[in-house]
């Protein structure tokens, strides 16, 4: 029992309790409509507890080509991660490490590209990728995500190598390391920490992409995002599809996510949140 | 020289749309009107400006930014505060809580268009017919509530995440000595605790509005901008008149007003966090 108490254990328990499931309660509906047949789905009053069904989960398969979409899915978001990390990290390690006048604004510049809306974009990226055939292909779609989450990624990257002394640096060129050098014995194995936090993000947020994926991919690169909004049709008669469907398309994601939240903040918020 | 790639990569990312929008917005370019396209100088953007429903989706995208990020912070501060301290469970309250960040946006709209707000078998319906009242109609009657609640879901986690973290930061023994200097729980809170999350309630806010200045897939599976312009947001009216309209010409139009929009948000943005960075 600590001694900054407010409320009585019992109440603080009960109202957390309460409070979270209410917020979880959609998903755990989902999660329990997954398991039904379309008749229960739909049943009123609903029904808690009936012999659970794992067809849906075969169906979904076999009518929508759920393997496809998920392998999709881990290319694009894989492809984007290692794409951007290549990219952003050279960028964030000379910005962090020989600062000029100059650095402030760069930085400020590629924030700024991020909160252009992407539908800003449409139009051109659209016209862009139809010209080139790389409309509903999978290459058009990792590069699409990396552009859009590199400005997050180098920002991210830049404040973790910022924590890294400089003297360290310093110490490593003295001895002779090259560039190259620095970068695998000095940098990599000290700015481990930010790497992950920002893999782990951009792994989730081209996951779960969907601006994008709707408007540039349909049958052959869609990524699970699209298949998903694909049972948007207005009957009310496969829930249970529906739901077997987003579980399946959610449930990496969010387990993923359970065990990474904490380097995921770090990374969300530049490391402005501690 | 190592920073060629990243700041080459992402100035043809933003030069060659923007260059190529700039010259789309002044010619006509319907997709379903072949010929050559031609130059009508500011017709475009006279057009979309003075489309019945734009008004509207400034003051939905408005709207919908306002009160999700309200939402957010007011209810993540309470929760964050809630599971604070330790309880029986608190690790899986806290797992189960951050959960529905992670949903994709297009699962969590399509989970609370069927399963929730559906007005016969939804849960929602189900809920108030128990208290002998009318079911609602969510997305017809309340169209930009529904799309307000449906993102508020997903990014309350989000913010309850961001403030628990910043919350375990706060010097504890400077919180015990207010106490035992006679400060009451209000006062702790209004003095320590407030301008505590101070910093953290900045950077939610700048995040969210990053992200949620263009929410376009919630509203694309839910409501489809409607009952007429009821829910359409500015990012959903520009993808109307690109690929549904096939206008090319009028989206680039309001692509750009879009992004004029973005960055008057913008400018304020980048002070505060200017601010930040250099501390």
């Amino acid at each position: 029992m600590t001694r900054t108490d407010i409320l009585p254990l019992a109440v603080r328990t009960v109202s957390a309790w309460t409070a979270t499931l209410l917020i979880v309660f959609p998903l755990l509906w989902l999660v329990l409509t997954a398991f039904k047949t379309e008749l229960q789905a739909i049943q009123v009053p609903p029904q808690l507890f009936f012999t659970p069904t794992l067809e849906n989960f075969g169906e979904v398969q076999q009518r929508s080509d759920y393997l496809l979409f998920a392998k999709n899915s881990l290319i694009t978001s894989l492809g984007s991660t290692i794409l951007g990390l290549l990219i952003a990290a050279p960028a964030a390690y000379s910005m962090a490490f020989f600062r000029t006048r100059r650095t402030r604004d760069v930085l400020m510049w590629m924030l700024s590209t991020k909160m252009m809306p992407a539908v800003g974009a449409l139009v051109p990226i659209y016209v862009l990728a139809q010209t080139s055939g790389m409309l509903d292909t999978l290459t058009g779609l990792t590069i699409v995500f990396t552009m859009s989450n590199l400005p997050i990624m180098v920002w991210m990257l830049y404040s973790s190598f910022k924590d890294i002394p400089p003297e360290i640096l310093e110490a490593s060129r003295m001895d002779g390391a090259t560039i190259w050098g620095e970068f695998r014995h000095v940098i990599l194995p000290l700015g481990m920490g930010g790497l992950a936090s920002t893999s782990l993000l951009c792994l989730v947020l081209s996951w779960n992409e969907a601006f994008w994926s709707l408007n540039l991919s349909s049958a052959k690169a869609g990524t699970l995002a699209a298949l998903i909004a694909s049972y948007s049709s207005p009957e009310g008669l496969f829930w249970a599809k529906l739901s077997a469907a987003s579980l399946m398309a959610i449930a990496p994601i969010v387990v993923f996510g359970w065990f990474s939240q904490k380097q995921l903040v770090q990374g969300l918020t530049f490391g402005a949140v501690k | 020289m190592l920073l060629a790639p990243a700041v080459g990569t992402l100035f043809l990312w933003m030069i060659v749309p923007l260059v190529m929008t700039l010259y789309f917005s002044v010619v006509r370019y319907n997709l379903m009107q072949p010929g050559p396209t031609e130059f009508i100088g500011l017709a475009n953007f006279h057009y979309f400006v003075t489309d019945p429903d734009f008004g509207p989706s400034v003051i939905n995208t408005l709207l919908l930014l306002g009160s999700v990020i309200a939402i957010t912070v007011l209810l993540g501060t309470g929760l964050a505060l809630l599971v604070n301290e330790p309880f029986p469970g608190r690790g899986i309250v806290r797992v189960l809580l951050i959960s529905p960040f992670f949903v994709m946006p297009t699962a969590n709209a399509l989970l609370w268009k069927h399963m929730m707000m559906n007005p016969i078998y939804g849960v929602l319906a189900q809920v108030s017919q128990f208290f002998g009242l009318a079911p609602i109609d969510w997305l017809t009657d309340h169209p930009l509530l529904s799309v307000i609640v449906i993102v508020s879901w997903q990014w309350l986690p989000f913010a309850c995440l961001i403030f628990m973290t910043s919350l375990q930061s706060l010097d504890r023994e400077q919180m015990e000595a207010a106490r035992m200097d006679g400060a009451n729980a209000l006062q702790r809170f209004w003095f320590l605790t407030m301008p505590h999350l101070g910093r953290p309630v900045a950077v939610v806010i700048m995040i969210e509005m990053i992200f949620l200045m263009s929410v376009f897939a919630e509203i694309f599976t839910t409501t489809g901008g409607g009952p007429g312009n009821a829910s359409t947001n500015v990012a959903f009216l520009i993808f109307k008149q690109a690929l549904m309209n096939f206008d090319v010409g009028v989206a680039s139009a309001g692509a750009l007003f879009a992004v004029v929009l973005a960055n008057i948000a913008a400018v304020f943005l980048i002070r505060l966090i200017g601010k930040n960075l250099d501390k």
